[in-house]
C-alpha cells in the first residue's frame, strides 16, 4: 500500500539536497565536563547513520542537541533544513524519536497509544485510521489492537514504538539505543523496519552499542570521549584501520584514550 | 493542533479511569476523612458538667440556673456560693464549665444597671470548647432578650446582663474553627496537587515526557492536557464534600453558594498548579510524592488556620503562613460559609489565590518551556 506523499517532501525537492542532519562544531559543556567536543557532520537524506561509542562518549548528549532538548555550548547544527537552536519548533513535526527507554503508555492500548500520537503530530482523524490500520497490518498486531501495551511482549513493544515514532513519516528519525534488552531476531526484524524507512526517504540516525549492528549502516561515526574518532562506512573504515571488523576497530579506538587518560591521572 | 490537544487530554483521562485502585481510593478517601475528622472532633457537648457559683441566690439567677439544666445539655454537678473552689474541679476536670453570677444580680437587673455573669469554659478541645461557650451564652442571651421584650411594655429602663466569657487552658480558640473549611483544602490538596504532581513524575520517570516534549506540542498543553482531568476530580470531589458538611454535619452555607463554588474552583486550579510546580522538579514519582506530602500536605493541615490558630503562632510561622495558599482558602471558605460574608470581603483573599495561581503556572510552563536546558 502506498501511503499518502507527505506535502513537504513533495514540496522541497530542493531541500533534498541540502543534508538532513548537519552539525559543525557542535558542543556541549557540563560545568567542567565536555560531553560534546566540537563535532562536525553531516548526514544526507535516506542514509542510515551510526552513532557508536563507549557508554558515557556523548552519543546521548549529541542526540539531545539535536532534537532540542539540550541547546549547545558552542557550534551550530540544522536538522531537516532547520537550526536546533533557533528553529527548533519547525523541527518538531519534521523529526521522530525513540529514546532508550520504551515510551509508550503502558496503561494505554494499541490502538490508543497510536492515536495518541497521530493526534500530537497533527495528523487528520482519516490518515490515523488508514496508517493505524497499515501498521497493525505490518506488525501483524491486527488482533492485539485492544491490548494494554503494558501487556505486550519487549521486542513487540520496541516495533510498535518504531512504528509509532515513524507514524508522522518524519524526515528524519532518532533512534537512541532502539534495540537494547531485544532478541536477536526481534533486533534483525526491528533493522528490516529501519531499512524500510530509509528506503522511504526517512533519514535514519541511530545509537548503537551492538557492533553488529554498526555493519547494517551507511556510515559510521565512533565517538570517543566526545570526539568523533573515526567516520565513514563501514567496509572502508574496516580497510583504512585494517581491522576484521567494527569490534576491532572500535576497541582500537576506545583503548589509546583510556591509557592517556589513566597516564594523565 | 486543537485535536492534537484534545487527544492529549483523552489519554489523560484514559489513564485516570484505567487505574482503578488510586481512582477508588481517590474518591473514597475524603468521603473517610469527611466522617472521621467530623465524628471526631465534633464531640459531644451534652452533659456539659457544669458548675454554678451563685453567691447569693435571687429569682434571677434561679430562673437562669433552671433554664441551664432544662435546655438539657448541661449537668449541673455542684452549685457554690464562693469561686475558690472551680480552679481545682476545672483542673481534675470534674467540671468542663462554670457560670459564675456576682451578689445581687437581680437587683442590678431590676435598676437597668449592668448585672454581671461570668461564663467559663475548658478550652482543651477547641472546638467542644466553642460550642459549649456557645450554648451557654444562647440561653444567658435569650433570657436577656426575653426580659428585654418584657420590659419595654413598662419602659423603666434597659436591661443589661454583663456577660464575660473565658477560655481556659486554650484562650486563643476562636469559635468559628469549624472544620469544614481546612479539610475543603486539605483534601483538594491531597487530590489535586498530589495526584498531579504523581502524574506528570511518572511520565519524567516512564521517558514519555521527553518524547512529549520532543513533539510538536507545546509546553502549555502538556501542562494543562495533564491539568484539566484532574480540576474535574479535584472540583468533583470538593462539592461532594459540601454536600456531606451540609447534609451530615449540619454546616451552614450563609454566603452565595455559587461564590463559594467559584472558590472551590479557583482552589482546586491553585492546589494543581502547585503539584505541577512540583513534579517540573522531581525527578521521580516517589520524589514527587514525598514532596507534594511533606511540602503541601503538612503546612496545609498546620499552618492553614486549619488546626492552629494563625494569631497565636510566633511571627516567623505566622509569615510562613501567607505563602500556604490553604490559608487563604480557609479563611474564604468560612467567611462565606460561617459569616455568610460576600466577595466583597473576601476579594483580598481571592486576588491572593489568583495571583498565587498564575505566577505557579508561569513558574511551570517556563521551567518546561526550557527544554533547552
Amino acid at each position: 500500500m502506498i501511503l499518502p506523499a507527505d506535502p513537504w517532501t513533495a514540496l522541497s525537492a530542493s531541500a533534498d539536497q541540502a543534508p538532513a542532519i548537519e552539525a559543525r562544531e557542535l558542543t556541549r559543556r557540563f560545568g567542567d565536563f565536555t560531553a560534546v567536543d566540537a563535532i562536525s557532520f553531516s548526514v544526507a537524506t535516506g542514509e542510515v547513520f551510526g552513532f557508536l561509542g563507549a557508554n558515557g562518549a556523548g552519543k546521548t548528549t549529541a542526540i539531545r542537541m539535536l532534537i532540542g532538548l539540550l541547546a549547545p555550548s558552542s557550534g551550530s547544527a540544522r536538522v531537516a533544513g532547520h537550526d536546533v537552536a533557533t528553529q527548533a519548533d519547525g523541527i518538531r513535526r519534521r523529526i521522530g524519536y525513540m529514546s532508550q527507554r520504551f515510551a509508550l503508555y503502558e496503561d494505554l492500548t494499541v490502538r490508543e497509544n497510536i492515536q495518541l500520537f497521530g493526534g500530537i503530530y497533527g495528523l487528520s482523524g482519516t490518515q490515523i485510521r488508514d496508517r493505524t490500520q497499515a501498521l497493525l497490518l505490518r506488525l501483524g498486531l491486527e488482533h492485539a489492537h485492544k491490548k494494554l501495551v503494558g501487556a505486550l511482549p519487549l521486542g513487540w513493544k520496541q516495533k510498535l514504538a518504531l512504528s509509532v515514532a515513524l507514524l508522522h513519516e518524519p524526515r528524519v528519525i532518532f533512534l537512541d539505543e532502539p534495540t537494547g534488552g531485544v532478541d536477536p531476531i526481534t533486533r534483525r526484524q526491528f533493522w528490516q523496519m529501519i531499512y524500510e524507512a530509509a528506503a522511504e526517504g526517512t533519514t535514519v540516525l541511530v545509537t548503537t552499542h551492538y557492533m553488529d549492528e554498526a555493519e547494517y549502516c551507511d556510515r559510521i561515526s565512533i565517538m570517543v570521549d566526545g570526539r568523533i574518532a573515526a567516520m565513514g562506512a563501514p567496509a572502508d573504515l574496516k580497510r583504512d584501520h585494517g581491522v576484521e571488523s567494527v569490534d576491532d576497530l572500535f576497541v582500537r579506538l576506545a583503548r589509546p584514550s583510556s591509557a592517556a587518560a589513566a597516564a594523565g591521572a | 493542533m486543537s485535536s492534537a490537544f484534545q487527544g492529549f487530554m483523552r489519554k489523560e483521562i484514559l489513564h485516570l479511569l484505567r487505574d482503578r485502585q488510586t481512582l477508588a481510593i481517590l474518591l473514597l478517601l475524603p468521603l473517610i476523612q469527611m466522617l472521621l475528622f467530623g465524628f471526631a472532633i465534633r464531640t459531644e457537648v451534652d452533659d456539659i458538667r457544669l458548675a454554678i457559683v451563685d453567691p447569693a441566690p435571687d429569682p434571677a439567677t434561679l430562673e437562669l440556673r433552671n433554664r441551664l439544666e432544662a435546655s438539657g445539655l448541661f449537668d449541673v454537678g455542684s452549685v457554690l456560693t464562693g469561686a475558690a473552689g472551680l480552679k481545682r474541679m476545672f483542673e481534675d476536670g470534674s467540671v468542663r464549665q462554670a457560670i459564675v453570677f456576682e451578689s445581687g444580680f437581680a437587683a442590678r437587673l431590676a435598676r437597668g444597671e449592668p448585672a454581671r455573669v461570668q461564663i467559663l469554659t475548658d478550652a482543651t478541645d477547641p472546638n467542644s470548647g466553642s460550642a459549649m461557650q456557645a450554648y451557654a451564652m444562647a440561653v444567658i442571651q435569650r433570657y436577656e432578650s426575653e426580659l428585654r421584650a418584657a420590659r419595654s411594655k413598662g419602659a423603666t429602663g434597659a436591661v443589661q446582663i454583663a456577660l464575660q466569657t473565658r477560655m481556659r487552658f486554650n484562650p486563643a480558640m476562636r469559635s468559628e474553627n469549624l472544620f469544614v473549611p481546612g479539610l475543603l483544602a486539605f483534601v483538594v490538596t491531597l487530590v489535586s496537587a498530589l495526584m498531579t504532581a504523581i502524574s506528570i513524575a511518572r511520565e519524567k520517570e516512564m521517558g514519555t515526557m521527553e518524547v512529549l516534549l520532543v513533539s510538536p506540542l507545546r509546553p502549555w498543553q502538556i501542562v494543562a492536557g495533564k491539568v484539566v482531568p484532574y480540576i474535574g476530580l479535584g472540583f468533583g470531589t470538593l462539592v461532594l464534600l459540601l454536600a456531606i458538611a451540609r447534609v451530615v454535619f449540619d454546616v451552614p452555607v450563609r454566603g452565595n453558594p455559587a461564590l463559594l463554588l467559584a472558590e472551590c474552583l479557583l482552589y482546586t486550579v491553585t492546589a494543581l498548579s502547585l503539584g505541577v510546580l512540583i513534579s517540573t522538579r522531581a525527578a521521580s514519582q516517589r520524589t514527587a510524592m514525598i514532596a507534594a506530602l511533606a511540602g503541601l500536605m503538612l503546612p496545609t493541615m498546620l499552618l492553614s488556620g486549619f488546626i492552629f490558630p494563625i494569631e497565636s503562632m510566633p511571627a516567623p510561622l505566622r509569615a510562613i503562613t501567607n505563602v500556604v495558599p490553604a490559608r487563604w482558602f480557609v479563611i474564604v471558605v468560612r467567611g462565606i460559609m460561617v459569616k455568610g460574608a460576600g466577595i466583597a470581603q473576601l476579594w483580598q483573599e481571592t486576588v491572593i489565590m489568583l495571583g498565587m495561581t498564575v505566577a505557579l503556572l508561569g513558574m511551570s510552563a517556563r521551567r518546561l518551556a526550557i527544554r533547552l536546558e
